[in-house]
């Protein structure tokens, strides 16, 4: 692939990122390719329960959450975000997937978004780079997992 | 060098020891079993019994001589009196002078015995916080020990340092002799109220250097016979290194958590606390009785027992009593007395529980 | 030592959450404690708990006591007003080790009623600031309603110096906070894992779980502290109950370090 000439200025924001610490740059390129800067005010949706679950977001500043609602219980946070976190991350699968939460802004976020069809073309093409990814989106999947399980056991609900 | 008392010898000094107020306590016979009960005189004593124990077995049977002290350990021991099974810890507005209780004398008390009483002193007071209802019975507690002259299948005191031959914490112990030289009892002084008592006793005479040797016979004949034997290991690192033993699984297959164990070990000390008021509400009151950590109850907190199998529930009476308690107390919690195994409904035996675990190493 | 039951006058009780309440007892002669120890309260006729003393130290007169409402004598407990008394018998129990924090960060975690042992050292580390480098208070409860002492939390967030990041297990749109688990909060919060000191109290699957994350980041194992809990009778190491492994929760704990704790802590059912 072509080295450019000076780096792309989404270069430097995804290195910066922690969620890409250690990537190679030359690959910090080519994702700036499939990246855009973006500014979202309090109170917008970044996605809906239900659309196709194509892109993921790196959090750079402000706070964003994860959300469902229910008849009769309103809106229920189920996960929140901030600096240095990453949103979304079924993106990598490749099946048509869809987002089975809202995302919401709660406080004015500067965020990546990060398109992930056009990242899979990438790592199509590179599987070394796919494979780096996988490896990060792995350990975020685990994460999210053992955070969700401590949530399920309702530790403080029960005495004891 | 010690002294020598017949029968009426030993009515003597039971009886001088009466004299000086203290309430004597020693083996009866009771219930189908040796317990321990007030006695007057030798006249109270199991003269002629002995038992025949072995896993989850008791009997009575008739020896074939007139020993008084022809046995080995029943169900009870001096922790029935030293730490009763239930005790009024506090009153609110305590009505008048509490009565004087009369200090105990403790009659027959095996080498066993004065070591889980030794055990027992070192948790009741050896803490930060001494028990004052446990030393308000200990208090000048005195105490005429007996060397054993046989040994029960169940015995492994031993293998536990703590007998047959009663050597410390007593103020008289006696060896009873029955041979040629007639029915007699070589008498050990142990303190210099032992000294005092004996003193007054007419009919004792200073030992022989035959009473002595025959004494030390007795003592050796015991030892030869011991039941069971407690592997010589350190117990406690072996069972910190197993707490998740596949035996354990198999111990719970067969324990009830009836608490039996609990109930007749002299070391045991677990007890609940119950706080009453009277009927109308006027008097509260605070009481203590055994408890065991065989009850579900025993390790409950709000939502529910931590040890709800029965498994968790063997290995933390085991380990308590043979492992932690050295971390505890400096001690081993268990004096190779047996009952636990006499008195156990199936038999289940501490020694082989630790043998197999020990196999695996 | 049963005598020793003193009545002690109820000078205040305030409401904390639904189940808990924070009573404010008056000793009769001046009253001194280290953080992380407990009294036990006795409810007249009813039963004696071991409650973890919740207030400043360096206040003797008025001692503060935060209960919660799970059995019939901390229901009583809960219930008192104030111009009753309460028997009240102690201090038992070890303490947290303020001074082996000193001169490195000190990080305190809480989960549910696990703050109120908490706020006492909390409260003793501010007065002795400058013996610290960070402090740093991660909080969890189970949703927003049910976190304890809102206005201190707010006020010790506004203070410089002190770090205070709280999260729930879930909560409505309502919550603009953290929404996730205490473990997760370790991986975020700013200390140097090297001269750490971590007190922590929690149920006991929490503070499993935060150890292990408090362990991943390089924090000994011998300077994380975890309050223990067990039945509790006599709070004297005389009854028996309260053993877990070779300790006597009311003597040797309720504080532990996570080294003495290891051999035991994953043993189920100990």
């Amino acid at each position: 692939m072509p080295r450019t000439a000076e780096p792309h200025p989404l270069d430097r924001l995804l290195r910066d990122h922690q969620f890409f610490a250690g990537l190679d740059p030359d690959y910090l390129t080519l994702l700036a390719g499939c990246a855009k800067n973006v500014v979202v005010p309090q109170g917008v949706f970044l996605f809906r329960e239900g659309e196709p679950a194509d892109k993921f977001f790196l959090i750079r500043d402000g706070r964003a959450a994860l959300e469902v609602a229910a008849p009769g219980r309103g809106a229920i946070v189920v996960q929140s975000f901030a600096a240095g976190d990453v949103l979304g991350f079924s993106w990598l699968t490749g099946r048509q997937h869809r987002w089975q939460f809202d995302g919401r802004v709660i406080e004015r976020i500067h965020a990546l978004e990060m398109d992930g069809a056009c990242l899979r073309g990438k790592c199509d093409q590179d599987p070394k780079l796919g494979y780096e990814l996988m490896r990060r989106f792995a350990a975020l999947a685990s994460d999210t997992l053992q955070a969700t399980r401590l949530q399920l056991l309702d530790v403080y609900g029960h005495v004891g | 060098m010690g002294y020598v008392v017949d029968r009426d010898g030993l009515d003597q000094l039971l009886a001088a020891i009466r004299r000086r107020g203290f309430r004597l306590i020693g083996p009866v016979v009771a219930d189908g079993a040796i317990c321990y009960g007030d006695i007057e005189s030798s006249a109270d004593l199991p003269a002629g019994w002995t038992d025949e124990q072995d896993g989850g077995t008791y009997r009575l049977r008739r020896r074939e001589d007139d020993a008084l002290f022809g046995f080995n350990v029943g169900p009870q021991s001096p922790k029935k009196y030293l730490f009763p099974a239930m005790a009024t810890l506090w009153r609110e507005n305590p009505a008048g002078d509490q009565q004087e209780q009369r200090p105990f004398a403790f009659i027959g008390v095996r080498a066993c015995e004065l070591r889980a009483i030794a055990i027992q002193d070192r948790v009741f007071l050896g803490g930060e916080h001494p028990d004052p209802h446990y030393a308000r019975n200990r208090d000048k507690a005195f105490i005429v020990a007996v060397n054993c002259g046989q040994a029960a299948s169940t015995c492994f005191c031993v293998s536990m340092s703590a007998g047959p031959k009663a050597e410390a914490g007593f103020d008289l112990a006696l060896t009873e002799l029955i041979d040629g030289s007639g029915h007699r009892f070589l008498v050990e002084t142990g303190t210099g109220r032992g000294e005092e008592v004996i003193g007054e006793v007419p009919g004792a005479r200073p030992a022989r250097e035959r009473d002595t040797q025959a004494a030390e016979d007795v003592v050796e004949g015991t030892v030869a016979q011991m039941g069971r034997v407690m592997p010589e290991l350190d117990l406690r690192d072996l069972l910190y290194a197993n707490m998740e033993h596949p035996r354990w699984d198999d111990v719970a297959a067969r324990c009830l958590t009836c608490g039996n164990c609990t109930m007749v070990c002299p070391t045991c000390f677990c007890f609940s606390v119950e706080d009453v008021t009277g009927l109308t509400g006027e008097q509260a009151e605070r009481h203590r009785s055994w408890d065991s950590c065989f009850t579900l109850d025993h390790s409950y907190i709000h939502g529910g027992p931590v040890r709800t199998s029965s498994k968790s529930r063997y290995r933390q009476w085991m380990t308590h009593k043979l492992a932690t308690w050295i971390d505890q107390f400096g001690t081993s919690g268990c004096v190779g007395c047996g009952r636990c195994i006499t008195w156990c409904p199936v038999g289940i035996d501490i020694t082989e529980e630790v043998a197999t675990i020990a196999a695996d190493r | 030592m049963w005598a020793d039951t003193e009545p002690w006058r109820v000078a205040g009780s305030c409401q904390e959450s639904d189940d808990t309440v924070t009573l404010t007892l008056e000793p009769y002669s001046s009253f001194a404690f280290q953080p992380g120890q407990f009294n036990m309260l006795y409810a007249r006729g009813i039963g004696e708990v071991p409650i973890s003393i919740s207030g400043d130290p360096a206040e003797r007169s008025r001692i503060q006591h935060t209960i919660r409402d799970v059995g019939a004598v901390t229901h009583a407990l809960c219930g008192v007003e104030p111009g009753q008394a309460v028997g009240v018998r102690g201090p038992y129990g070890s303490c947290w080790p303020a001074g082996a924090a000193e001169e490195g960060d000190l990080v305190i975690v809480a989960g549910g009623i696990g703050l109120p042992p908490l706020r006492p050292a909390i409260y003793q580390a501010l007065r002795n600031r400058d013996r610290y480098q960070r402090i740093v208070l991660l909080y969890g409860a189970r949703t927003p309603a049910d976190l304890l002492f809102p206005a201190e939390l707010a006020s010790w967030r506004s203070r410089s110096g002190l770090t205070v990041e709280v999260t729930v297990d879930s909560a409505d749109a309502g919550w603009h906070g953290n929404v996730g688990v205490v473990p997760d909060l370790v991986a975020k919060a700013s200390f140097d894992p090297a001269r750490t000191t971590a007190f922590m109290v929690g149920p006991e699957i929490m503070m499993r779980f935060t150890v292990r994350a408090l362990l991943e980041t390089g924090v000994s194992p011998d300077r994380v502290y975890c309050s223990m809990e067990r039945n509790m009778q006599c709070a004297t190491a005389l009854c028996g109950h309260c053993q877990f492994g070779p300790f006597f929760i009311c003597r040797d704990g309720p504080v532990l370090s996570y080294g003495q704790l290891a051999p035991w802590i994953n043993l189920r059912e100990l």
